[in-house]
């Protein structure tokens, strides 16, 4: 086993407790003595930019075109640079970065294939609002368009699934074309911005003037909502007999957890809290429902069908919340809360739109709602209470002689310290990390939630750490999504970044494998990983190995008895990282679920096990 | 489904067209038309585009579109408050014995002729769709042996202007 070889550089952020909104510069007015500005060449005007944008971290990967900005780079003091393995491991650390510490996190790599790697995580990043920039090389200005060795127009791939981007054409842009990058990304609904540099460009000289002064006149993000919207919708609260705060990711991106808490708190009105959100509301709080959607609570799914007033807050409406979108909350008027106006009355029609930032709105909301008394409340809270009693989030052992997935992620999270922060990958262990882990705090649960990105776990665990480098940092992941990206646990053991990596290891895509078990009369379809041993093969890979070739401790949990032993020992490594392989049976099912393209009334309890809904008459 | 025009204030930066037109295919929305020229302030463009969609996929177009960096302000330009023109080329046959009636019918719509060949006659002529529309049927028994269309153009009536553009131009571009 290899010992770190580098001492983490805790950052200016590291102990600050919650994520906030991030800071975006200000447009300042130009520097007047633009001629006292000094001459650098592009990639020197990157690595100051970055300097000044008080960048920590950038995680990339060097080559041929984007060669120059790495020179000055090694001479940066401020910022570090995180040499990956691959530059998808890259764009993950950077929103696992910008998660766990609410700035903007960067990403580098070089052009075509470089560049190209960069796709799925600013895919993800787009779909999650995720504020990172990714700066690319590209071949010189005179050779784009000839399909010049590593040319790719990542421009052109990367437009749909960026917020915004630039091919800079002269090395006097690049500070302002730096500032608008990570305002765009930082602002509004935050997202992915792509900055394509080519060479020649990193090379020429250009006066450096700081603070540029950007030039965005289309973009003007609203985050004060309107008045008026704010009093209909604390009437219409204040009026709903079965209301339900529906909250989503843009709660967590506002910052906006502590006021709705007092909204909640306020209001009496049941919370559920998405995918996205978790941790926005105290899973201990009483009036929480949990997550809704495919595979979540019958509760919360069932208290967003019967409502009578859902309030959304920075939540879209997904296919995965709503089920089938004809049928959802069919009785409900919506209150629908968001800072981009496009997602308001997107899927579903609005009868109060407000767009703006979560925090103003819910902290406006709370100014005018005139409470009613709860009692008009108290038939819901009963049928709520009373599906909770009944059907509470559980599993059942399979006597396989493995470990049940849900109890290990269950006592990871029992055992793991206060304020740890958890990664998860996606597929199963993904939704079990969501049930069995409780979140107390905003920006403790990242994960890929609309791209839904096998291989999310591990690099942004590493991104998270390096952010948040006093914090424990767990990655929950699978055996098929730790195959795509582990090779970042290299990065993670030289750059001295210890996370943690729970491989929940049932041998099988097990998502996959759950659909073929209830929809294809288990036939399994190219589903076995064969990462458990078996008298046929032995474990391909042999995780306990891998780790330790990747510079990191590797355990083994096989037994019951030995699962919280080794979780200790896991929690107590914290000079390089560590790779649990958890040996699970691969027959677990995500319990509930609601079937893909059905109404949420035909959620789920476990298999063919429908809620006894009271009021099924009604229906 | 209807037919709308939009009138779209851009940036007049490199790949505006194309993030525009992306936007529509990736949503899933049908261009009719689509016709951009630059505005009486050089950095500013105007793209006028023709949707046929519902009205709640409007919504959804102009909200999409809003959040293109590029793009400055969007306007629905309604037939009766808007001037709304297309230009027509179209190349018909026209030999001795059919000219004088080609023509009769290009005056009745104020096309001009500008190619005559033995065989031919070329048209210009501008108006809203219908009217172009209209024009082609007449043209169709003769013969009509190609024809361009330009996209819609359009312009609000009144005195007022869709914006003033020096709000977004900053004074050194």
């Amino acid at each position: 086993m290899s010992t770190p070889v580098k001492a983490p550089k805790p950052g200016p952020q590291a102990a600050k407790a919650q994520p906030v909104r991030p800071k975006a510069p200000k447009p300042a007015p130009p520097i007047g003595a633009s001629s006292a500005a000094p001459v650098l060449t592009g990639a020197q005007a990157v690595v100051r930019a970055l300097e000044e944008l008080e960048v920590e971290a950038v995680f990339g990967i060097p080559g041929g075109a984007i060669l120059p900005a790495y020179d000055p780079l090694l001479d940066s003091e401020k910022v570090r640079h995180v040499l990956v393995r691959h530059e998808q491991g890259a764009g993950h650390a950077a929103q696992g970065y910008a998660l766990a510490t609410g700035k903007v996190g960067v990403c580098m790599a070089t052009s075509g294939p470089g560049a190209t790697n960069l796709v799925t995580p600013l895919a993800d990043a787009h779909m999650d609002s995720v504020p990172i920039v990714a700066i690319t090389g590209q071949v010189a200005s005179s050779a784009i368009g000839t399909d010049a060795f590593q040319e790719a127009d990542i421009c052109g791939i990367t437009m749909p699934i960026t917020k915004h981007s630039y091919l800079v054409t002269d090395a006097e842009d690049i500070p302002r074309v730096l500032a608008e990058a990570f305002y765009v990304a930082a602002s509004g609904r935050p997202g992915p911005v792509l900055v394509d540099i080519p060479k020649d460009i990193l090379n020429a000289q250009a006066p450096f003037v700081w603070p540029p002064k950007m030039d965005l006149p289309g973009y003007r993000p609203t985050t004060q909502p309107h008045g008026k919207q704010i009093r209909e919708a604390a009437a219409l609260i204040a009026e709903a007999r079965k209301p339900v705060l529906y909250v989503g990711g843009g709660v967590v991106k506002s910052g906006a957890h502590a006021e709705l808490l007092a909204l909640a708190e306020l209001t009496g009105a049941p919370v559920v809290t998405t995918l996205m959100a978790r941790g926005a509301f105290p899973d201990s709080h009483p009036q929480h429902l949990g997550m809704p959607g495919m595979h979540g609570t019958v509760p919360a799914v069932h208290a967003l069908q019967k409502s009578d007033l859902l309030v959304a807050l920075g939540a879209r409406f997904d296919d995965r919340v709503t089920g089938k979108l004809s049928t959802f909350a069919p009785e409900a008027k919506i209150v629908h809360v968001d800072i981009d106006p496009a997602e308001i009355g997107k899927n579903r029609e609005a009868d109060v739109p407000i767009v703006g930032d979560c925090k103003a709105a819910i902290s406006a909301m709370i100014e005018a709602y005139e409470d009613g008394g709860k009692e008009r409340l108290k038939t819901w809270w009963e049928t709520l209470d009373d599906l909770r009693d009944r059907y509470p989030l559980g599993y059942t052992d399979i006597d396989d002689g493995l470990l049940t997935p849900q109890w290990v992620i269950q006592r990871l999270g029992e055992l793991a310290p206060d304020d740890t922060i958890w990664t998860a990958g996606v597929g199963q262990h993904q939704m079990w990390a969501s049930q069995f882990v409780k979140y107390e705090k905003p920006g403790t649960f990242l994960n890929s939630g609309g791209l839904g990105t096998m291989g999310f776990a591990v690099p942004a665990a590493m991104g998270a750490k390096l952010g948040r480098i006093d914090r424990t940092v767990w990655a929950i992941d699978g055996d098929g999504c730790f195959q795509m990206t582990n090779q970042e646990l290299a990065t993670c053991a030289i750059e001295g970044i210890p996370i943690k990596v729970a491989v929940i290891n049932n041998g099988n895509l097990g998502m996959v494998r759950q659909w073929q078990t209830l929809f294809y009369e288990k036939r399994y379809s190219q589903t076995n990983l064969s990462t458990h041993h078996s008298e046929a093969s032995p474990r391909i890979p042999d995780f306990v190995k891998l780790a330790e070739a990747l510079g990191c401790v590797g355990l083994r949990a096989e037994t019951a008895d030995e699962v919280d032993e080794i979780i200790k020992q896991a929690n107590a490594i914290n000079d390089r990282p560590v790779v649990v392989d958890f040996t699970v049976g691969p027959d677990a099912m995500v319990w509930p679920m609601v079937p893909a393209g059905v109404s949420n009334d035909e959620i789920l309890y476990a298999r063919d096990v429908r809620p006894n809904f009271d009021d099924e008459g009604e229906i | 489904m209807s037919t709308h025009t939009l009138s779209v204030l851009v940036e007049n930066k490199p790949g505006v067209l194309a993030r525009v037109a992306a936007l529509f295919s990736r949503r899933g929305f049908n261009i009719d038309s689509l016709a951009v020229g630059e505005t009486e302030h050089p950095g500013v463009s105007r793209i006028t585009i023709v949707v046929d969609v519902e009205a709640g996929s409007l919504e959804q177009v102009t909200k999409q579109l809003n959040k293109l960096i590029h793009v400055l302000k969007i306007v629905e330009l309604e037939a009766g408050s808007s001037v709304q023109r297309e230009l027509l080329l179209v190349k018909v046959r026209a030999d001795a014995a059919t000219r004088g009636q080609v023509i009769a019918a290009a005056e009745l719509f104020k096309a001009r002729s500008v190619d005559v060949t033995p065989d031919t006659v070329t048209f210009e002529v501008t108006g809203n769709s219908d009217k172009i529309e209209a024009f082609l049927e007449v043209l169709e028994p003769f013969g009509i042996k190609e024809l361009v269309q330009s996209g819609t153009v359009a312009l609000g009536r009144g005195a007022k202007s869709m914006a003033s553009l020096s709000r977004y131009v900053s004074p050194n571009s």
